[in-house]
């Protein structure tokens, strides 16, 4: 098919660094306003910069127009719908931005002493509160960064946990739907992975889990619902074959948006947990980061959790209670990071928390999975039900897996076809080839905050590219058009690769 | 309470009756009962956004912050001043609001974001590769001790010049990879070299340094890095972005991964984050660096664009063979630290780092004149320095914070041998006049305090 190019294609990508004219600057800067020394005084030469780094020479209106102009080259939730499985892409509300910015959060350094920082301790420890309660786990720690962060410190804590026994384990259990953080972080800790099968139901295959369990595994590694969108029917099974083998259960919270008030892992008998804020409870994704991985973790877990901790003192001679940072900890794993962990996140999560509370936290899961099963039952209708079957035929959780697999061998056209072609729609895609157990799979998670028309104009226009690729398969196979670039050469940018401007 | 959802009733009738159940509760049947909760979760009921507001308003007014007194506390975060137009593009939506760029078409914007500040990066250090950020500084300096893996020793060496909270993190990660950390000790405020010689061996993967160090003072690197070189470890070394307009970039000093804490660029304090690590190599550790790198190519039409390079280092590629777990980079707050640098510019840069030093000259020489206090090393510093006092540190800090400020960071607490030692930091924020107010600050505070040799028994 050949189109006109757009405007936004002829506007070809120019970096800062050619726009940048000796001479140029945006920065006013203060006057040093104290007696001016020779800088060779105060640091030996030898230590100093001869020439300053080639940073941009650019006023500010070019500075705004700049990246201004990039912006518009990035697709985003606000302008559009985003049902990319796993990553939980729901609204992301900006009263939570406002709060984040108070100076008395914004401006807060992270040593000042915890006398003088109570309202950020207590509202740590009241977000601990919470996410223990939507876990049903008595401890939690905030100061992971990210999920795959909260992941190692799980493995960390296991492995602490088994070596305070005097127990030396070597294998982590994850079934073959896992999320690739999983198996990463189970060798970033030093551990073996062993992978188990999916059954035909979507859960864990039993007599593969009973095959491979052993004196010699330390963890298995649980996403619940899994990446196919189900709840593991064996739940509890499971539970108790890796807790009679000594074991610990870990869940990775990435689907926890399917359950928050309706089923805690807690009471299912995990150990662990890590939570994603950036999904589940509404921090914006950042176009890769920033986020939070918290950990909620069982009695016996707690002595090794990362310090320092936040703890609540109750106060003295009738005064409020205290909130203090508690380094004392000998069991523990030590630090993950520098200071608190990412506060500003916190901030935004527990804003979430408090604006939906208990029952809109249910409420939200039940959306999503009513969201989730409607638009699966929109997709089994028609051409899609056709050629996009699902993988799993069953009722979803949060979200659901299709298989592009006929797709291919009838239309000739692939899942990565039909991906790009409805960036040509205003859509982004799903999540594609994975889990990597479905053939051409497309992973499609709506969330609870979009709306039924939403949910059915995706489902027409996944209609249309099929009905269009029945008659001229190379539409999607060229695709997209519209976009501010088309196809690139991702092979070329790992072969030969290009990763900073020469200057 | 119901937010920030549409369905309506009749919606949720339609839908239920096109799923073809009766109620959501068929959809969770699939839980095993004894699983489901059966009762609201205690947590309060939602609250209207108002309510919601005055609750947080409420307790950020709790907090004493950067604004409601003069900051003097540094020790790896600092209070600089955000330019506007910071605030103004990270919250835009196309940048707040997308995932990471996995559909490089509709993802331009982000993608060219981080090769510019992967180009920034790697200017700053003197070093031509970067990635496009990683979680904050100390758990980068962890994560370069796992790249280590890569050399055949199984030993790090570092120097308590380098940050408590990384030296401790870098600890916590190499327990899980089998590492074992080694600690060489300091000598008036810079790394004990001889020291440093007598604990790197042919068992050494890596070497990390600091500079300017935990205690202010600026490291000689590259005589400090002749003993990794010589048994052919990595030389790791943490730096202050704020500091590289002035000193001598690593790259330079022969560091093989220069690494550290972003926030000064662009990031506000956030009670110690979201900010962003960076994380900076020669090409020969391309391969193995962890974090998103963008790289540069083409279309099918020919037009430049930008995409995740080199993903088949990556988890969701390579799993369990991955070269590390990580897959956020921070992307928000890599473009606040760009767009700081951007308005900073090639002489403001410099211009910003030449003030840090001729402020900081200042205070240290103003401070340590003060009746009680005492440099604590007289090794050259950039932008933050280490007194030792002659009184109770804690009680010298209250009392300072009584009169509005903040007077630093009390080394004690990771630094037992200085138990009254106190690190001061300066920005761009803090004046002259505010670094006079806080000799007198702590000059009438030590005073009413007495001295430690007074408090320990002397005559009154």
């Amino acid at each position: 098919m050949s189109v006109a190019e757009t405007s936004m294609q002829r506007d070809r990508a120019q970096t800062i660094y050619e726009k940048s004219k000796p001479g140029r600057r945006a920065a006013a800067l203060p006057e040093a306003g104290v007696p001016a020394r020779p800088l060779s005084e105060l640091i030996p030469e030898r230590l100093l910069r001869t020439e300053p780094p080639r940073l941009p020479e650019i006023a500010e209106p070019e500075i705004v127009r700049h990246y201004n102009r990039l912006s518009r080259r990035n697709f985003d939730l606000d302008t559009g719908f985003y049902p990319l499985g796993s990553c939980t892409m729901k609204h992301n509300p900006r009263l939570n931005e406002r709060v984040a910015a108070l100076p008395g959060h914004a401006r807060l350094h992270p040593a000042q002493e915890p006398v003088r920082a109570q309202g950020a301790l207590e509202l740590m420890y009241l977000l601990q509160e919470s996410l223990a309660e939507i876990c049903g786990l008595p401890h939690v720690s905030l100061q992971p960064s990210a999920g795959s962060h909260g992941e190692l410190a799980g493995l960390l804590l296991t492995r602490a946990y088994h070596a305070d026994r005097g127990e030396d384990r070597h294998l982590v259990l994850t079934p073959d739907t896992a999320h690739g953080t999983n198996p990463a972080s189970v060798t970033m800790a030093g551990y073996e992975v062993v992978k188990v099968a999916t059954n035909e139901r979507g859960g864990v295959e039993m007599d593969d889990l009973r095959e491979k369990v052993s004196e010699d595994v330390a963890c298995l590694m649980l996403t619940n619902p899994n990446t196919l969108g189900l709840f593991d029917e064996n739940i509890e099974e499971i539970a108790s074959l890796i807790h009679e083998a000594g074991g610990t259960l870990y869940y990775d919270g990435a689907n926890l948006n399917a359950v928050m008030g309706q089923s805690r892992p807690g009471d299912t008998g995990f150990d662990i947990v890590h939570l994603n804020l950036h999904k589940s409870f509404s921090q914006p994704h950042g176009g890769g980061g920033p986020g939070a991985g918290p950990i909620a973790v069982s009695e016996r877990i707690e002595p090794y959790l990362p310090r320092p901790q936040v703890v609540r003192r109750d106060g003295s001679n009738g005064s409020g209670p205290l909130y203090e940072l508690d380094h004392d900890r000998p069991k523990s794993i030590g630090r993950l990071r520098g200071f608190q962990g990412n506060f500003g996140v916190f901030v935004r999560s527990y804003a979430y928390i408090l604006s939906l509370g208990g029952d809109g936290l249910a409420e939200a899961s039940e959306t999503a999975v009513l969201n989730a099963n409607y638009l699966k039952q929109r997709l089994a209708e028609g051409r899609a039900g056709e050629h996009l079957p699902v993988a799993f035929d069953r009722h979803c959780m949060h979200e659901f897996v299709l298989s592009g697999a006929p797709m291919k061998k009838r239309l000739g056209i692939k899942t990565l076809d039909l991906a790009k072609r409805l960036l040509d729609f205003g859509f982004h895609p799903p999540t594609v080839y994975f889990p990597l157990l479905v053939d051409e799979a497309l992973m499609i998670e709506p969330t609870e905050t979009e709306t039924k028309e939403t949910l059915d104009f995706f489902a027409e226009v996944v209609e249309q590219i099929l009905a269009e690729a029945e008659e001229e398969p190379e539409i999607a196979r060229g695709a997209p058009y519209s976009t501010p670039v088309r196809r690139l050469d991702e092979v070329r940018a790992t072969r030969q690769p290009v990763v900073r401007q020469p200057l | 309470m119901t937010r920030y959802t549409s369905a309506t009733d009749s919606d949720r009738r339609e839908m239920l009756a096109a799923i073809g159940v009766e109620g959501t509760a068929e959809l969770f049947e699939q839980i095993p009962e004894r699983l489901r909760l059966g009762r609201p979760l205690a947590i309060p009921d939602g609250m209207g956004e108002a309510e919601v507001f005055e609750r947080l308003a409420a307790l950020a007014g709790r907090n004493r912050h950067a604004e409601s007194e003069v900051c003097f506390i540094g020790a790896g975060m600092y209070d600089h001043y955000v330019p506007a137009i910071v605030d103004a593009i990270t919250q835009r939506s196309e940048f707040l609001t997308p995932y990471t760029p996995y559909q490089p078409e509709i993802s331009q914007g982000g993608l060219q974001v981080m090769f510019e500040f992967q180009t920034a990066m790697s200017e700053l250090t003197g070093l031509p590769v970067s990635n496009a950020g990683l979680y904050e500084g100390p758990s980068s300096v962890a994560s370069a001790g796992y790249l280590a893996m890569g050399a055949t020793g199984r030993q790090r060496v570092v120097s308590r010049g380098v940050h408590p909270h990384s030296r401790e993190t870098l600890a916590t990660y190499s327990a899980g990879f089998g590492a074992e950390v080694e600690e060489v000790g300091l000598d008036g405020g810079l790394t004990d070299a001889a020291a440093l010689v007598r604990a790197v061996n042919g068992e050494t993967a890596a070497v990390f340094l600091q500079s300017p160090n935990f205690l202010g003072a600026v490291e000689d690197v590259e005589a400090l890095g002749e003993a990794a070189r010589e048994h052919g470890a990595l030389l790791v070394v943490a730096v202050d972005p704020m500091t590289l307009g002035v000193l001598r970039p690593p790259g330079e000093m022969g560091a093989d991964i220069a690494l550290g804490e972003g926030q000064p660029l662009g990031n506000r304090l956030d009670f110690g984050g979201p900010s962003f690590g960076f994380f900076c190599a020669k090409e020969e550790h391309l391969r193995r660096m962890p974090g998103r790198i963008a790289g540069e190519t083409e279309d099918v039409d020919g037009r430049r664009g930008f995409v995740l390079a080199l993903q088949t280092r990556e988890q969701h590629i390579r799993r369990e063979k991955a070269t590390h777990n990580i897959c956020t980079a921070q992307a928000l707050n890599a473009l606040a630290g760009m767009v700081h640098l951007a308005w900073l510019g090639r002489e403001g840069f410099r211009e910003l780092g030449e003030l840090l030093v001729q402020r900081t000259a200042y205070a240290r020489e103003r401070l340590a004149g003060v009746q009680g206090v005492s440099l604590l090393h007289e090794a050259p510093v950039a932008r933050e320095f280490a007194l030792e006092l002659d009184a109770p540190v804690d009680a010298v800090l209250d009392m300072c914070a009584d009169r509005g400020i903040a007077a630093g960071y009390p080394l004690g607490r990771e630094y037992p041998e200085h138990e009254n030692g106190l690190l001061v930091a300066i920005t761009e924020r803090r004046t002259k006049e505010q670094i006079d107010r806080l000799a007198e600050a702590l000059e009438e505070a030590i005073f009413q305090s007495g001295s430690v040799g007074a408090t320990a028994g002397a005559a009154p």
